[in-house]
């Protein structure tokens, strides 16, 4: 492939159909896409879109976890070649010539099969990234395991289908269960990773090495790396950053990849805080969320679409500072801090400082990280308070929302996050994140501090909205007007007052759940 | 779990006295590509080998909705490694027009730039990226002029790509003076890109004697065919046009694959290589035109029933700064301006504005969509000033079956079928009940408003250019049996090749996987029409019915002459040729003609009988016959946030005798959600200068599965076509897209019913949560 870039490349290894593909003069800014269609022929993925909307070019990757497998379905054309060194990958051109995969003499691998048993497939462009999205899965959920209707949405949710409306592919995703299934054979699988897997030293000090993809295996490396290569660009899951490369046409000489520093992978929780890694994907920060915000289901399930929960991570939400981030408005709305990392230039020994999540935005897409410092990880303090009961006057009523053309996976007009404290029907404490409404997401401390000490009642929320209404000037955009945006605002603090009344009220306070009338148990045919 | 949804248990188009389907037509057959579509293993055109030398082009954009180009500056762009050099007007050797009907269109400007994103040369290099990125170096020197970027701006400055067209029924004026009511308004409905998951693509490649090879993701090999002929100065003879298959047209590749691959043939003559010229998705937004917007303005005279007495419309399409496919589009509005009801008294007047901006173009529908929301906006605008039921006043309106059944342009209604229809789906989906349910439903709540509304859908099916209606096949037996199907269609993922090698199975008595279907391909069938207007089937399927029925004829022949029978009394079926006197396997019947020098292929040519139209008058018959169906759909609105859901949504349709029942209800689904699309979350946005801002699926929001209604039924009307139609089927592919009108006038019962007050109800498609905020009178003050 041609060059000009200045520097120096670097060899990759990844597990392709039961073998070991070892490349060398891979450019560093190279895209998965990129290498897949274009320097290896690999022709079943699709380039639909080249942003990661479409989910065309999905494809599945594995990689040793332990004594496990870890399963994700990933958009190659937002993802860097050089990221999935180590890993095996499968397109849909694959599952069919895989030795590791024994279809038991069937023709088609049953996430295959099921769509053509179910007539998924029209034009046929989007397939074989819908049958990667099956196949994760499949391989995620366990082979015999049905999914829900929910569960296969979800899994779909970043993969668009312009002809078949979808029914269909709902469809498969059920149905493969149903058919005999592939068997893996994982120990092999898992012998090949090991193959290639860095040797502990490989990386001992990538700032000295000869390559320009510097993949760190420690917090240590990474530091060090950070501070002698300041101009290289850091990447996770590269979800957003790679955008510039496929859409921007950027060039990266140097890139430093934080997605293998264990480290930023961590997940713990200690001292009432919950520290969730820099590099933790959206997936896992998410679960993590939902067992201590178990309010926050909804919202977190439209953030983005499956593939980029997998891939992307809540470090790279925040470093990459959009006003509209929904993973900034909730982590304020949370009262978190980001811990930054550098090494001194004096000692050279590690050093952190924390700063809120708010305090880390300048100014619109500028933030507050030195040329050799590192977020290493999100602080969260644990709720203090069980969650607000059905009726209850007290405890804690966290939530958040974002408006959107589209349910999933869409990028929001404008959210709202809310985290109460309620003591005796009073608000104790209120903190509110909202995206959309300025140049970086925002804390409403106006509207905070017309909730504080309140009683929890219409008419306190009522005049919350009104400030909350007043607080920004908003810009108007190609997603929603200044109007709407300052208006719905306000609305949703009504509609969390609202839900935190559930059990109080005798309406509907939204759309979640809602079956038609009069058809909730069958449907009438239409021949009797 | 309740089941999610319910597909009609009854094999379509059976019904008593109807025979059950023996051979292939009738069965839900997979797609016949649709193992190689799960493997991976289906080619477009960007998954072609690249021959050894070949170049890549990109576009050099146009950054202004109106210009003057003063010059190019691309001394940067050419100096950067690989880069070949630039495709400009000036290269091109022979029209520097597009050889569209309408030659108004020229190939690459040359002083004048007329849309934000318009082509305005090219940059070849080695690799595609090299050239993406040369064509950002180009520096276009231009100075801006105003710039025409609404339909309604347009209009008021007579700026017009085709006449305007004036049809005209009784007096209206007087009608409208006479009418015991009266209501007016106004409509504004967005446009809609295509979002075809293959992007727009041309590969060009060079031959000897100057011929070319074409491969061109397009719904019209003979056009693009034509244009890269006149664009080289060629005979189209010395231009092969190929296409296996698209990843979807939708209509945005009838006209407008044309464009990609003459700028990709120009460069291949230019740099005498082979070009390939893939449009990123961003450049595909701002370079291809999209669905019309339309401003439409209507004033409508009615009874105490709510029965139109009068209709005046006012239609102004925004057309871009091009003709393209307007004027058909802009009939077909015209055309479908009744939707299902008789109007006695009506005139409607269609502009199509030259604004600046890509020229818009065919969409599924093709003008219909825009004609028939304007329509059913207003019986539910009628049903509410009146106070009755909306489905009261559609059922009121409907064409009649013996009076009141002869359209605006003359052509009478003769297989009207819309009461029986309409009938059953308010019965099978329980519209009365539930209309009372939800009545009750937002009378307790408050926050979360339901809507409910049945609409049908009548659309007329031909191309209105009455020639286009003509089609040609070849099928191929060799001698171990096998058969190579070629026919003028193009499969865009609509199943057409799956349905014509049914037929032909069928007429051959041969099982099914015994045909193949080969790519479309301007040197097999010549002069085809665009795989459109839903004719595909209909067009090709008889073309090539008849080409194996001419083969069959002779094999007959044949085989009586060994038996001593008649021709009649040899049947085929089941891959078995019998007489009276003999069985014999297919293959050896084969093998036996071709010993006896029997020819063993054919051509098969169909025209649509009975169709004609008169441009002149604007009256005729321009459709052979009408495909029916009708939806009914409940949603619920969030009234804090204008939010909504599609609760349930229930179809009945008439595909006739479906000829693949999985096919249909696909192309039913599809274009109901497509639909849904259309009214709802896809809006294109532009700047105030007239550049888009919406490029690409990250901004510009399609349908997901999540949109997918919890209740989601679809069943087909069980009739064959009452017209000689092949196998006695209907066309499926554009109808049920207007079908999702249906939310539309939910939508808008909730935000009535939420209101409350009885006022006409300003709303403009789509509606977005930020419009039906604004209609409920959220955003006031």
């Amino acid at each position: 492939m041609k060059d000009d870039s200045p520097a120096q490349h670097q060899s990759m290894r990844f597990v392709h159909r039961g073998a070991i593909v070892s490349l060398a003069g891979v450019r560093p800014d190279r895209t998965l896409l990129a290498l897949l269609r274009e320097d290896l022929g690999l022709h079943a993925v699709k380039e639909g879109c080249g942003s990661g909307d479409c989910g065309a070019c999905t494809v599945v990757l594995a990689e040793a976890d332990g004594d496990a497998l870890r399963w994700r379905a990933s958009n190659s054309c937002i993802r860097l070649a050089h990221s999935i060194d180590g890993m095996a990958l499968w397109t849909a051109g694959d599952l069919t010539h895989d030795p590791l995969l024994d279809l038991d003499g069937a023709a088609l691998h049953p996430a295959q099969q099921a769509m053509v048993d179910a007539h998924g497939s029209q034009c046929g462009f989007c397939t074989p990234g819908i049958v990667m999205s099956l196949f994760a899965l499949q391989q995620q959920g366990g082979a015999q395991a049905r999914p829900t209707r929910e569960q296969a949405g979800q899994a779909l949710s970043g993969n668009l289908c312009r002809c078949t409306g979808y029914r269909p592919i709902l469809d498969a995703a059920q149905a493969m269960a149903e058919l005999p299934p592939a068997r893996l054979d994982e120990a092999a699988l898992r012998a090949l990773l090991q193959q290639i897997a860095p040797p502990p030293d490989e990386a001992a000090d990538p700032a000295a090495d000869s390559s320009c993809y510097l993949v760190p295996t420690s917090l240590a490396q990474a530091l060090r790396a950070r501070s002698r290569r300041p101009e290289a660009r850091l990447v996770a899951g590269g979800t957003d950053f790679v955008l510039g490369i496929s859409k921007g046409l950027q060039r990266h000489a140097w890139l430093i990849d934080l997605a293998r520093v264990p480290e930023l992978r961590r997940i713990e929780r200690a001292d009432g805080l919950l520290r969730l890694g820099a590099a933790v994907t959206l997936e896992d920060a998410f679960a993590a969320l939902r067992q201590h915000w178990p309010g926050l289901d909804g919202y977190l399930d439209r953030f983005a679409g499956a593939p980029v929960r997998q891939t992307g991570t809540l470090g790279g939400n925040v470093v990459n500072g959009s006003p509209v981030g929904d993973g900034i408005a909730l982590l304020i709305a949370l009262r978190a801090r980001l811990v930054l990392a550098r090494l001194d230039p004096d000692s050279g020994q590690p050093g952190v400082r924390r700063l809120a999540v708010e305090d880390f935005y300048a100014g619109y897409r500028s933030i507050r990280l030195a040329a050799d410092e590192l977020l290493i990880e999100i602080e969260i303090p644990l709720p203090r308070l069980a969650p607000l009961g059905a009726a209850g006057a007290g405890g804690d009523w966290t939530r958040a929302y974002k408006l959107s053309r589209r349910q999933e996976d869409d990028i929001s007009a404008l959210s709202l996050a809310l985290s109460l404290h309620l003591r005796d029907g009073r608000v104790e404490a209120a903190s509110l994140g909202v995206g959309g409404m300025a140049a970086t997401p925002a804390r409403a401390h106006r509207a905070e501090a017309a909730l504080s000490g309140q009683p929890w009642s219409a008419d306190t929320v009522r005049a919350a909205m009104a400030v909350l209404e007043q607080e920004f000037e908003p810009l108007s955009d190609l997603r929603a007007s200044a109007a709407y945006r300052r208006r719905v605002l306000a609305q949703l603090l009504w509609r969390s007052w609202l839900e935190s009344q559930a059990g109080a009220l005798h309406f509907a306070s939204g759309l979640a759940g809602l079956q038609p009338v009069l058809l909730h148990a069958g449907a009438p045919e239409a021949h009797p | 779990m309740t089941p999610l949804h319910h597909l009609s248990a009854t094999p379509a188009g059976l019904q008593p006295g109807m025979p059950v389907p023996a051979g292939a037509c009738g069965q839900s057959l997979p797609h016949e590509s649709a193992r190689a579509h799960v493997t991976g293993d289906a080619a477009y055109v960007d998954d072609l080998p690249e021959l050894a030398g070949t170049l890549h082009a990109a576009p050099i954009l146009s950054p202004l909705a109106h210009g003057r180009l003063l010059g190019v500056d691309a001394a940067e762009a050419l100096a950067l490694p690989g880069v070949r050099g630039l495709v400009l007007a000036a290269d091109i050797p022979r029209e520097p027009m597009l050889a569209a009907q309408v030659r108004d269109e020229a190939i690459l400007p040359q002083d004048e730039l007329l849309y934000a994103g318009q082509v305005v040369g090219l940059v070849v290099a080695t690799e595609r990226e090299t050239a993406r990125r040369a064509a950002r170096m180009v520096k276009l020197l231009a100075e801006p002029l105003p710039a025409l970027l609404t339909a309604r701006a347009a209009h008021a400055a007579g700026q017009y790509v085709t006449p305007p067209v004036h049809l005209v029924r009784g007096d209206v004026g007087a009608a409208l003076a006479r009418a015991p009511h009266r209501l007016r308004g106004s409509l504004e409905t967005g446009a809609q890109e295509h979002l075809y998951l293959e992007g727009q693509v041309a590969y060009a490649v060079p031959g000897e004697q100057r011929q070319w090879l074409v491969h061109s993701s397009t719904q019209h090999p003979g056009e693009v065919q034509h244009w890269v002929a006149s664009a080289l100065g060629l005979a189209s003879h010395d231009v092969q046009v190929v296409c296996r298959r698209m990843g979807g047209g939708f209509g945005g590749k009838e006209t407008q694959a044309g464009q990609l691959a003459v700028w990709a043939a120009l460069a291949g003559h230019k740099f005498c290589r082979p070009v390939k010229l893939r449009l990123d998705r961003d450049d595909d937004f701002l370079v291809t035109g999209k669905r019309h917007p339309f401003s439409i303005d209507w004033e409508a005279g009615f009874d105490d029933q709510g029965r139109l007495l009068a209709l005046e419309l006012t239609q102004l399409a925004d057309c871009g700064f091009s003709a393209d496919l307007s004027g058909p589009v802009c009939d077909r509005t015209v055309f479908h301006s009744d939707n299902a009801y008789y109007l006695e008294q009506v005139a409607i007047h269609s502009y199509r504005c030259r604004t600046h901006k890509p020229s818009n173009t065919a969409f599924r529908g093709f003008g219909g969509p825009q004609g028939m929301l304007a329509i059913e906006t207003i019986m539910g605008e009628i049903a509410r000033a009146l106070g009755l039921d909306a489905l009261d006043v559609r059922l009121a309106n409907l064409y009649g079956t013996q009076q009141r059944n002869v359209t605006p342009y003359g052509m009478t209604v003769e297989d009207n079928i819309l009461a029986p229809l309409l009938g059953q789906l308010a019965s099978s989906a329980r519209y009365r009940e539930r209309r009372a349910a939800i009545a009750d439903w937002n009378a307790a709540n408050p926050v979360v408003k339901r809507g409910l509304a049945l609409t049908p859908v009548k659309f007329g099916i031909s191309f209105t250019a009455t020639l286009l209606n003509q089609a040609g096949a070849l099928v191929h037996i060799y001698t171990d049996g096998s058969v190579l199907l070629n026919h003028g269609g193009t499969e865009m993922g609509q199943g057409l090749h799956t349905k014509v090698a049914q037929i032909v199975a069928d007429e051959l008595g041969v099982p099914y996987g015994r045909v193949r279907v080969s790519a479309s391909d301007s040197a097999r069938v010549p002069n085809a029409s665009a795989t459109a207007a839903s004719s595909g089937t209909d067009l090709n399927g008889r073309a090539a019915q008849y080409a194996a029925r001419q083969i069959r004829d002779q094999l007959a022949a044949f085989v009586a002459g060994l038996d001593g029978c008649g021709a009649g009394a040899v049947r085929f079926a089941q891959g078995r040729v019998e007489s009276p006197k003999a069985a014999r396997a297919w293959a050896d019947v084969v093998a036996q003609a071709y010993a006896n020098r029997i020819p063993l292929w054919s051509d098969g040519f169909y025209r649509t009988p009975r169709i004609h139209y008169d441009k002149t008058t604007l009256t005729g018959r321009p459709f052979y016959y009408f495909s029916y169906g009708a939806a009914c759909a409940e949603v619920a609105l969030d009234t804090l946030t204008g939010e909504q859901r599609v609760l349930a949504v229930d179809i009945l349709h008439d595909v006739g005798r479906s000829l693949n029942p999985a096919i249909d209800i696909g192309q039913i689904e599809g274009g109901f959600v497509q639909g849904l699309g259309w009214l709802t979350c896809e809006e294109l946005v532009r700047d105030d200068a007239g550049r888009l801002l919406t490029r690409g699926p990250g901004s510009y929001k399609i349908p997901t599965a999540g949109e997918l209604p919890p209740h989601f039924h679809v069943a087909l009307w069980p009739e064959a076509n009452r017209e000689d139609n092949v196998f006695g089927s209907k066309a499926v592919g554009e109808p049920p897209f207007m079908l999702a009108i249906s939310v539309w006038e939910a939508l808008r019962d909730a935000v009535a019913q939420a209101r409350g007050d009885g006022q006409p109800l300003l709303l403009d498609a789509p509606a977005s949560p930020e419009r039906l905020l604004r209609a409920l009178g959220g955003l006031d003050g």
